[in-house]
């Protein structure tokens, strides 16, 4: 089955993000990316990337002066698809430790600063361990090289929303499912063939759900 | 674990990448994009650009050589040579790159490895640094040294600067440079091995990732750049551009040797 029209997601630009790569990569998926600076931007479309690289509360900052945060928070809420990368994932929990900052409060946990890595930031390409089969993996070996880039990652209250984990220095969260609701630590727009087929398996799962959920949001409450 | 990563270096004169002998003599080897991607279907981890001519008029050329890249290549761009401010090295990280490595700018000012880690982060900010064996008993900062030294030198190897590399490195470090890139200039493109002396004289010293490069002939110098010279990531240039050993020969060596590499799948995808 193929859609008239291709998927349509607005990526969130608050000022730090690497635009570039992240709507390129959408791109390559066969995703049309659409630059969202305000809610307005976000009308239409089949589902939000939040990415980020840089500091949480500086971010959270951006995103209030934009009018971001309640539509975003709405957005997700209404169990719409929203994949969070590195930063973007870190700002779905209550609050980070980085500067303790208050974030978006979408799923109970906080951001941790990963203390006992050898060196940080944790940067380069490391291995995930998956804890469950998800379809955002479909096609990834266990321990295949993702591109890492931070110092903090979140620490899940509900342990059931972890999908998979990386070690440095010790392990920590590297992606999380919850609903239509994803987030990856890593970099997928950076990290080579691995990383496009995340982002390919994300809009199918868009798709599947745009087919799905053309009545009453899902089933996420 | 953390990958040794394998780095292709493109050197770009003029919108082409070339290459050279400790420098000089200078063969044209290709289009920068199309070099990068078909490196980054291979494996590479990372691709770096340097702007060896860094004439101020080309800047345009290579923000438009990252932009072509940075859509089709999907792996980490570093992109050296030219950048002299903040505001250029946001141009460069917008046009698709994610670190810039500053060398004979760092040595002229110090202070803007600063200014670049604080806008940017750390781990956006690289100091490049080319350094020769100096004579036993050379005198460096003033001072005759029993054992052996490096002297940084500039404006591609063409201005010698009085400064130990050693030194220097661990100045870089501690004004923000997040990743050290160390070129052996008596080695570059001789594919006579690495100086892994001077890797591990810096490596040993400092808390961040150095980057081995200069003098690779073949997979095994790159496992000696790891074992010997301590390097995080070891960076070649003509032995990839001229097709004597692909990066696939060079992580399987990497690997028999017992380190850490993202291996690719042999789909050819």
């Amino acid at each position: 089955m193929t859609r008239p029209k291709p998927i349509r997601i607005a990526v969130l630009d608050y000022g730090a993000a690497n635009m570039v790569s992240i709507t390129k990569a959408l791109v390559a998926v066969g995703a049309e990316p659409v630059v969202a600076a305000e809610p307005a931007a976000m009308a239409g479309v089949d589902a939000l990337v939040v990415p980020g690289v840089g500091a949480a509360a500086a971010a959270m900052d951006h995103l209030r002066n934009q009018g971001l945060i309640e539509p975003v928070r709405d957005w997700v809420r209404a169990g719409k698809p929203c994949l969070g990368i590195c930063l973007g994932l870190q700002l779905f929990f209550d609050c980070s430790d980085e500067g303790d900052a208050p974030t978006l409060g979408l799923l109970a946990g906080r951001n941790l600063a990963l203390l006992d890595a050898p060196t940080l930031p944790h940067i380069g390409w490391n291995s995930i361990n998956l804890d469950r089969a998800h379809p955002l993996f479909d096609g990834i070996p266990d321990g295949s090289y993702f591109y890492f880039v931070h110092s903090f990652a979140p620490a899940p209250e509900d342990r059931s929303v972890i999908v998979a984990h990386t070690t440095h220095g010790r392990p920590f969260v590297s992606a999380v499912a919850w609903g239509s609701l994803y987030g990856l630590q890593f970099h997928p727009e950076k990290s080579s063939d691995a990383g496009l087929r995340v982002l390919s398996n994300f809009v199918a799962l868009v798709d599947a759900s745009a087919s799905f959920t053309a009545g009453p949001a899902a089933e996420v409450a | 674990m953390l990958a040794r990563r394998v780095i292709p270096c493109l050197d770009v004169d003029k919108g082409r990448v070339v290459k050279g002998t400790k420098f000089l003599n200078l063969t044209d080897e290709g289009d920068p994009a199309e070099l990068a991607e078909r490196y980054a279907r291979e494996g590479a981890d990372e691709i770096v650009f340097l702007d060896i001519t860094a004439a101020h008029e080309r800047r345009g050329t290579m923000l438009e050589i990252v932009r072509r890249t940075a859509s089709r290549a999907f792996v980490p761009l570093t992109v050296g040579g030219g950048v002299r401010s903040v505001d250029e090295m946001r141009d460069v990280l917008r046009a698709g790159a994610d670190k810039v490595s500053f060398n004979t700018a760092a040595v002229a000012e110090p202070t803007l490895l600063t200014a670049c880690a604080e806008r940017f982060g750390s781990q956006a900010v690289v100091c490049a640094i080319d350094a020769r064996r100096l004579p036993l008993e050379a005198v460096v900062d003033g001072a005759a040294t029993a054992e052996q030294r490096w002297e940084v030198v500039t404006h591609g190897g063409r201005r010698p600067t009085d400064l130990d590399a050693v030194s220097w490195a661990m100045k870089a470090v501690e004004l923000g440079a997040g990743e050290l890139l160390v070129t052996s200039m008596d080695r570059d493109g001789t594919r006579s091995g690495f100086d892994t002396e001077l890797l591990a004289a810096i490596a040993t010293r400092v808390p961040v990732p150095v980057i081995a490069s200069g003098g690779a002939a073949g997979p095994a110098d790159f496992v000696t750049a790891v074992r010997e010279g301590k390097a995080d990531a070891v960076l070649a240039a003509s032995i990839f551009h001229r097709r004597m050993h692909s990066i696939a020969d060079v992580k399987a060596a990497m690997a028999a040797a017992g380190l850490p590499v993202r291996q690719i799948e042999e789909s050819g995808a």
